[in-house]
This record gives structure tokens, C-alpha cells and sequence, in this order.
């Protein structure tokens, strides 16, 4: 009988032959992360319970990237408790504004993730280095603390399901949409406690940073991890990187065996998907983007965790090129790592977006949850490429975030309503706005 | 251990940004988030809820972030117990780490109603609605939570594993 890559994984680093679906492992990790949010509740569990010395201070990873450059006096304070504690552990992988991203888009740009590694993090959207064929999984501060402590974390070995996307997706659909869209299909909590394993042509042929999207987005179906196998295109992004050198087996035992057992396979005609969002208040609740035009928005966010790499600032900057935003919208740009702001620089997509009239900004993770730069006001609409859209998660309780791709957002902030970029594209060039710049009565669409 | 309080009744995917907003994640200080716990979907909970009450909500409770904050918020707000069709895994994780008992019990959320006086029984697993007069059985922990939480939570189990392996 066969595995999957998860299973594979988790046998080998609970050091069994071999694990089925409800056993219970105790892993041991590669890599464990927290940021300024979940660390400072950690490090207080850590000292509380009597422990002085961390496992391996070359596997622990703390990333003040929540409230930074910090918000208020609080979150100054819980950025230094961190900062004093990674100084006094020697933890090796600390970095300071300026040099810190946004920890999903980070660590695996600083090459700190390699396929077949147990990655733990005490960030739900720690599933997102799956898309590196590595076991990865969001925890809570303890769980982090107990890693700390021990190097190993206990696991129950999940089930999984196989999405299999045929067909080769249209023009302006991504890794963000066939992501939506699945959510959509199955549930808020649809994968609960399950893995969430990507395959078929659509993947096969998707960059990598589509599938960090996919990924990042295994939590809101409620999945323990979402994985790609690993293929020429993990290896080819691992080129040079530090993690590159340590793929086990070159890789390629990071993959699910031909006769593995899910526990349920769900085929998607990629084809099919149109820009897809999701409306307030689960991301299961979506919608094709050019049936939502009528709703007029205040804010676009482009960036996160989600949706803040090169590709994806470029595919804003494709359709922001040579327009404006419009002039009733505050478009927002949360590049994920400084590389990604020096090449973006370097390729004229800093440029293009700052001329349309967006906001660039340095990483940080800030208005996605509500922390700051970007927050809304109560009745305010925003369309985010970012992965939640809870009551309040952006502000206020009676603001509204709509989750979409870099394309579906850029095309939004031109038009100052939802719209796909076919719309901008008929509308032809510069504003966007058919009126003159101010939206029509009969496009208000506010309820 | 029993649990007796009145019933605080949700719906389904209670997410852990409505548990505890993430604009008040700059503290770990229990009683600053307990003043804030369920502000978004339920002003009047702090001021209503009573020492020992039990939240019941649908499935998939404390979905989204994985911020132990959540848990922290609500056992500091006086929450004795929390009764769900449902949870999130990682808020599942964290309940059982911070020492906020949860049971799982699909027909008890069915039953009770906001007001309910309901007990729980942790050892047992055996929900009472003391109001309607029924008795409903949770399901049980998997061995090696109820391990887990007899040595008191995780950092105690990992403490003292840490500690043999050391002295050997």
C-alpha cells in the first residue's frame, strides 16, 4: 500500500517505517516560527515553565512582521520582549525592519524551507511552504513554545484529500481564483483536519508563487496543511537557495505514491474557473467578479502573505500600467520581502503602481488583520488579495473585505467598483472611470 | 471535573477575529482580552456572561487564526467550558494547551438553548441540560489528549520528558 507525501513525511520524522490517517506522531521539526504576535505569549510560556535553553537555534525562525515598524507603544513593547529573547537564544533567523518581510513570503525566498521538512508555525497561514512539497502546518503559541523547548512536535497523522485541476485556467486566472473557487466548492470546513494535496495539469504547470497562493489558503477550508508534489518547478526555484542543498533525495520522494489512499479526490476543470471572489464574511462564499460590479469600494489591498509576491504586484502593475486608480479609491500595495521591493523596483512595477496613484508600502502585514496601515471605517468596502474576510478583520466590525486576485484587485481600484480586467480592458485606457471619475448613482450598489 | 453554568449560544464558525479582534493583540495580558472577547458579534457578552457559563456554538468554532489569544480571552472572561459541534484543529490545539475545556457534542448544541443551565461533565462526557432535563454523551478525547491533560497541559508533559531524558 502506498502513501502520500504527507504521510511520507510525518513517518519519516516520527521515525516510524511508516504512518496511516489518526496516528498520532511526534514529529520532528525543521523549522518553528513565530512573529511579534504569537512569540511574546509564547516566550512567557517558555520561562513559565521552567525552560532556559532552546533546541536548536538554527531551526527557530521569530519575525516581527504583524505590527511592525510598530504600530503603538504595546506592540513596540511585545516587538522588544521578541527581539530580547532572539538576541539572548542566538536564535539565527531574526531580522529587523528593513531587512524583515512578511514571514510566509520570507522564509522561503531566504531559502529556509525544503521539501520533505515539518515546518511548524504559531501563524495559521504557515501551511503556505506546502507549495515546497514540506509538511507545514499552523500552531498556537504554546505548541510553539513546547517546539522551542523540544525540537519535536506531536502530530495526528491527517487524512487527504487529492484536488485534481485539468484544463489550462483563461487569461486572467490564477492560483487565487482556483483557490476561491475550491473553497467555495467545499466549505469553510470542508478540509477539517485533512490535508489539502494540489495536483494535476493546471498545477503542474503553475509557478510557484501560484501555489504559495493555494496553499496559504488551506486554512480557510480548515485543512492541517495544503502540499504540491515536488517537480522541476520546486526545483528550479530552489536553485541556489540554502534549502536547495538539503532536499533530501533530490526531492523526489516528496510526492505521493501512484497507489496512496485519499480519502476523497475532487476533480476541477481549471478551464472553467472564472476571477472568482469571495464576499463578506467566509471566504466560501464566492462569486464570479463580473457578476459583482455594481459594488462600489473605498479600499484596495495588493500584497500579504497570500498574494505579495513579484508575480503578483506585476500583475497588478499589467493593468495599472499607463491608468489610474480611481479617484475615490486608496490602493494600497504590501509588498511581501525588500527583495520583492528591490525587484520590483528594478523591473518598473514600483513605478507603474505609484503612478496610477497606489500607496506603496514597506512589508508588513499591518491593515490585512485590521492592525494598521489601511484599517477601514465602519461602512467602508475594500477588495483584498488577502485571505480573510471575517467580521471586522480589517477594521471596522461594519466594514467589508471581498477577497480576489492581483488582477480582479487592480482591475477593482481602476474602476472603483468590483470589475474584472476584461472590464478595464473594454473601457479602454487611462481612468477607467466612463463617468469622468465619479461613480454613478445607478453603480452604487451600497446595501 | 463538572462544569454547571448558564448557556451562551452561537452559530456556526465563531473565527477567533470575532473571539479576540486582532486590534487588541498588543497585549498577552488575560483580563485586557477578556474585556474584548466576542466584541464584534456580541457587544453585551462580557458584561452578561458569569463566572462558570458555558459558550455553545455550531462547527468549526474558533476557525482562522491561529492566535491563542482566543482561548486565553474567553477562559479569562469566566468561561468554564466551551460545547461545539466543531472545532477548528488549531483552536482545538490550543484549548487543550491553555487548560480551556472543550467538548465536543453535536446534539447538546442542537438542544440547548441561550439561558439553558447546562453541566458538563469532563470525565465522563456526559452534557445535562438541566433546564429541558435531557442528557446528551460527548465524544471522547483521544488517548493521548487525556494524557496530555492529566500532566496538565503541554509544556508540563514536554517539562518533564525533557527533564527524565536529561537525568539518564
Amino acid at each position: 500500500m502506498g502513501h502520500t507525501i504527507v504521510e511520507k513525511i510525518l513517518a519519516r520524522a516520527g521515525g516510524r517505517a511508516e504512518v496511516s490517517p489518526g496516528d498520532i506522531v511526534e514529529a520532528r521539526v525543521d523549522l518553528a516560527l513565530a512573529n511579534d504576535v504569537t512569540a511574546p505569549l509564547a516566550i512567557d510560556e517558555f520561562e513559565k515553565a521552567g525552560f532556559t535553553k532552546v533546541f536548536d537555534p538554527t531551526k527557530i525562525a521569530l519575525v516581527p512582521d504583524h505590527f511592525t515598524p510598530n504600530k503603538d507603544i504595546k506592540a513596540a513593547s511585545q516587538n522588544k520582549r521578541m527581539r530580547e529573547f532572539a538576541r539572548r537564544h542566538d536564535i539565527a533567523h531574526y531580522w529587523e525592519v528593513g531587512r524583515v518581510g512578511i514571514e510566509h513570503v520570507l522564509l522561503p525566498e531566504q531559502g529556509l524551507v525544503a521539501p520533505g521538512d515539518v515546518v511548524i508555525g504559531a501563524d495559521s497561514h504557515t501551511c503556505t511552504y506546502g507549495a515546497l512539497a514540506a509538511f507545514s502546518t499552523g500552531v498556537g503559541s504554546t505548541d510553539f513554545a513546547a517546539a522551542m523547548a523540544w525540537g519535536r512536535v506531536w502530530l495526528r497523522v491527517p487524512e487527504t484529500i487529492r484536488f485534481v485541476y485539468h484544463g489550462r485556467p483563461s487569461r486572467y486566472v490564477g492560483g487565487k481564483d482556483l483557490m476561491l473557487h475550491t473553497i467555495g466548492l467545499i466549505g469553510v470546513d470542508g478540509a477539517l483536519y485533512q490535508a489539502m494535496e494540489f495536483t494535476g495539469p493546471a498545477i503542474k504547470r503553475m509557478s510557484v508563487a501560484g501555489r504559495f497562493t493555494m496553499c496559504n489558503m488551506a486554512i480557510e477550508a480548515g485543512a492541517k496543511c495544503g502540499v504540491v508534489g515536488y517537480d522541476e518547478t520546486t526545483a528550479a526555484y530552489l536553485q541556489g537557495r540554502p534549502a536547495g542543498s538539503r532536499a533530501r533525495d533530490g526531492g523526489v520522494e516528496a510526492n505521493s505514491d501512484p497507489d496512496a489512499a485519499f480519502v476523497r479526490e475532487i476533480e476541477i476543470d481549471a478551464a472553467a474557473v472564472e476571477p472568482t471572489v469571495s464576499l463578506p464574511h467566509l471566504a466560501s462564499n464566492t462569486a464570479p467578479a463580473a457578476s459583482l460590479a455594481g459594488i462600489t469600494i473605498d479600499q484596495v489591498v495588493i500584497g500579504s502573505c497570500t498574494n505579495g509576491r513579484l508575480e503578483d504586484l506585476r500583475q497588478a502593475a499589467e493593468l495599472l500600467r499607463g491608468r489610474k486608480v480611481h479617484p475615490d479609491v486608496r490602493l494600497i500595495i504590501l509588498p511581501g520581502t525588500q527583495q520583492v521591493c528591490l525587484d520590483a523596483a528594478a523591473d518598473g512595477t514600483m513605478a507603474a503602481l505609484i503612478e496610477a496613484g497606489g500607496a506603496f508600502s514597506t512589508p508588513t502585514c499591518g491593515p490585512c488583520l485590521g492592525g494598521h496601515m489601511g484599517v477601514l471605517a465602519e461602512g467602508e468596502r475594500a477588495v483584498a488579495t488577502t485571505n480573510r474576510n471575517f467580521v471586522g478583520r480589517m477594521g471596522h466590525p461594519a466594514s467589508e473585505v471581498y477577497l480576489a486576485s492581483p488582477y480582479v484587485a487592480a482591475a477593482s481600484a481602476i474602476a472603483g467598483h468590483i470589475a474584472t480586467p476584461e472590464m478595464v480592458d473594454a473601457a479602454g485606457v487611462s481612468s477607467g472611470a466612463p463617468d469622468g471619475g465619479r461613480r454613478g448613482v445607478s453603480g452604487g450598489g451600497r446595501s | 471535573m463538572i462544569f454547571e453554568g448558564a448557556v451562551h449560544k452561537f452559530g456556526r464558525d465563531v473565527d477567533t477575529d470575532v473571539i479576540i479582534p486582532a486590534r487588541y493583540l498588543n497585549t498577552t495580558d488575560p483580563a485586557e482580552l477578556a474585556s474584548h472577547c466576542m466584541e464584534d458579534i456580541d457587544a453585551g457578552f462580557v458584561a452578561r456572561v458569569r463566572p462558570g457559563d458555558i459558550v455553545v456554538a455550531g462547527e468549526n468554532f474558533g476557525c482562522g487564526s491561529s492566535r491563542e489569544h482566543a482561548p486565553v480571552a474567553i477562559r479569562a472572561a469566566g468561561v468554564s467550558c466551551v460545547v461545539a459541534a466543531s472545532f477548528a484543529r488549531i483552536f482545538y490545539r490550543n484549548a487543550i494547551n491553555t487548560g480551556l475545556p472543550i467538548v465536543i457534542c453535536p446534539a447538546a448544541v442542537a438542544g440547548a438553548q441561550a439561558g439553558d443551565r447546562l453541566r458538563v461533565d469532563l470525565a465522563t462526557g456526559v452534557v445535562t441540560d438541566l433546564t429541558r432535563d435531557t442528557t446528551y454523551q460527548a465524544d471522547a478525547f483521544p488517548a493521548f489528549m487525556r494524557e496530555l491533560i492529566a500532566q496538565g497541559g503541554l509544556l508540563p508533559y514536554v517539562k518533564a520528558r525533557l527533564d527524565e531524558a536529561a537525568a539518564q
